[in-house]
């Protein structure tokens, strides 16, 4: 079980502010969607809360400011899987898979039983156990994400943020890919995920936060938050938002030209 | 993809088959039982000589060189991510033959045998300090890659400005057969000037194995998996300058070892950049006394030098792996 607080932080990046005053507290058990347009400042959100970029303000890790924190304690707490599929050398899928047993590893000692029983269950869950001998690189962008996934799931941490886990998935594997974020939230972990489809954000996550030029400017449920004049003000778009099942489903109608 | 300790196994044997033939081969040839009769003390004073004084650092420095380049340049591969890379990207081999044509230039390498290989240690370091001032603590890849370029840079102009400003052809022609690279007529002398820097400089590139297989993954999920590049980037700037820099104190400048060996080790590993960092040192190692065995053994009106060997034996290895790019092979 782990809490990540933010309290007031902003980012700058460059002269920039990129984030500004950020707010928020994430408990064990939920997953929340971070949404927002592009270059909102969603992805350097998720960088600060693991102390990837230099932030004012605090973040808190249970508690412990986590710019103080040692890497390898941060790592063992919260797994994360970047924007993108960086990878730099043709590494096989088991191989790259157990690079999420790293924070794990005492210095100089090699994989146990139970890191590779790790790197199993992670492969399985995002189901590439077929994948195993494959050399990564040459996959396909689907089966890719799915393995840089499992990576990020044989941390076996108990928080995960992950930042556009969907992009280059089909729909039938975003689905999976939500599923399975739902069941690590389920299960106690604490999850929260850069998204861009609303629709699917609605649909899976307890709770969103709206970014929109570097600030949270609304934090709910999905029914709360996700309302046409918000969409309009964030997005500049037209939408139809259906609140008939459980969840709402976001219809995008046009865009809207801000009038002179 | 070839089991690791069987790997190693290979490489070490055929490192020690290399030393082997290395001290037995030469204008005089000792056959094993009398290298072995000579190296226990029953045989005869020559071969004793031979062996001892002439051969013996000979082939402890072409194993400690070549271990260090190949070593080096693995690491820098691994680190940024880059199968191009080599020692010389930093500066360092570059700064550290500056160093050695200044003992030279000046002529202290005259006055005491010690004199050149320290001053090249010293270009080396001095390399490493203007490194970090040019770089800072970026630590993106590319600052790092253009801060090495101007060291570099600097250190082959002032190279070139004490090859233009030689009194006479042979001061210039003695420059140019150092910077070739050659290790002949090497005394232990030189072997306890590399040795240590050699030791250092492995030990601190060995340890960044995991750091920099969780670099593959790029910079900001190494550092989630608990990986500090500011730490990762000290050890192998530091361990590159020391060990490369008493590398080239003793040799001058030996290209392409650093490039080719870890390109011949990747395929015979889960190409993972901390599998092949031991065997690019012991690669290397074998590598290089092979090639200084052949400086030995083929025929050359004029001695041949050790660095123009490796640079030929570059050229194969690159147009193997252009055919496989372009999938001809």
């Amino acid at each position: 079980m782990v809490t990540i607080a933010l309290e007031r932080v902003g980012v700058m990046l460059g002269r920039r502010a990129v984030v500004e005053d950020a707010s928020a507290v994430f408990a064990p058990g939920t997953l929340t969607g971070i949404v927002g347009p592009n270059g909102a400042g969603k992805s350097t959100l998720a960088r600060a809360m693991l102390a990837l970029v230099p932030a004012t303000g605090t973040v808190r890790i249970d508690g412990a400011d986590a710019a103080a924190m040692p890497r390898a304690e941060l790592a063992r707490r919260i797994a994360y899987l970047p924007q993108g599929q960086s990878l730099h050398w043709p590494l096989t899928v088991e191989r790259l898979v157990g690079l999420g047993r790293l924070p794990h590893l005492a210095p100089m000692s090699r994989l146990s039983s139970a890191d590779a029983a790790a790197i199993e269950r992670a492969m399985e869950r995002t189901e590439v156990l077929g994948l195993r001998n494959r050399i990564a690189t040459e996959l396909s962008g689907g089966e890719r994400a799915r393995v840089l996934f499992a990576r990020a799931l044989a941390v076996e941490a108990p928080a995960l943020i992950v930042d556009e886990p969907l992009a280059s998935l089909d729909p039938g594997h975003q689905i999976d890919a939500m599923d399975l974020l739902r069941t690590e939230a389920d299960a106690g972990a604490l999850v929260i995920a850069v998204l861009h489809d609303l629709t699917m954000a609605a649909r899976y996550c307890d709770r969103l936060l709206i970014v929109d030029k570097g600030r949270i400017v609304a934090d709910g449920t999905p029914r709360d938050v996700l309302t046409a004049d918000l969409l309009r003000a964030v997005y500049g778009i037209d939408a139809r938002i259906e609140n008939g099942g459980d969840r709402p489903t976001i219809t995008t109608l046009g865009r809207v030209r801000p009038s002179a | 993809m070839i089991r690791r300790p069987v790997l190693i196994a290979a490489l070490a044997g055929l490192a020690l088959a290399a030393a082997i033939a290395s001290l037995g081969f030469g204008p005089v040839d000792l056959p094993v039982a009398r290298l072995v009769a000579a190296a226990t003390g029953h045989g005869d004073r020559i071969a004793a000589i031979i062996l001892l004084e002439l051969r013996l650092p000979r082939t402890l420095l072409a194993l400690a060189v070549g271990a260090i380049l190949g070593l080096a340049g693995a690491a820098l591969q691994g680190y940024l991510r880059n199968p191009l890379a080599e020692p010389s990207v930093l500066g360092t081999s570059n700064a550290a033959a500056l160093g050695g044509v200044a003992a030279l230039y000046f002529g202290f390498a005259q006055m005491h045998p010690a004199a050149l290989p320290l001053l090249s240690i010293g270009g080396a370091l001095l390399s490493l300090a203007l490194l970090f001032a040019l770089a800072g603590r970026s630590e993106s890849p590319l600052t790092l890659i253009l801060a090495g370029i101007a060291v570099g840079t600097l250190a082959v102009a002032g190279t070139s400005l004490a090859l233009n400003l030689s009194p006479n052809p042979f001061a210039a022609m003695e420059i140019m057969t150092w910077l070739l690279g050659s290790l002949e007529n090497r005394s232990f002398q030189h072997v306890w000037i590399a040795l240590p820097c050699v030791a250092i400089g492995m030990a601190m590139l060995l340890w960044n194995g995991r750091a920099l297989d969780a670099l593959t993954l790029g910079e900001d999920a190494a550092r989630a998996l608990g990986v500090d590049i500011g730490r990762t980037r000290l050890r192998l700037l530091v361990g590159t300058a020391i060990g490369v820099g008493g590398a080239v104190a003793v040799s001058g400048a030996i290209g392409f070892v650093g490039l080719i060996v870890p390109h011949l080790i990747r395929p015979l590993t889960d190409r993972s950049p901390s599998a092949i960092l031991l065997p690019s040192a012991i690669g290397g190692a074998a590598l290089l006394t092979l090639a200084d065995l052949g400086v030995r053994i083929i025929p050359t009106t004029n001695e041949l030098k050790l660095g123009v060997v490796t640079a030929f034996l570059g050229v194969p290895v690159f147009l193997i792996h252009l055919m496989r790019e372009k999938r001809l092979w």
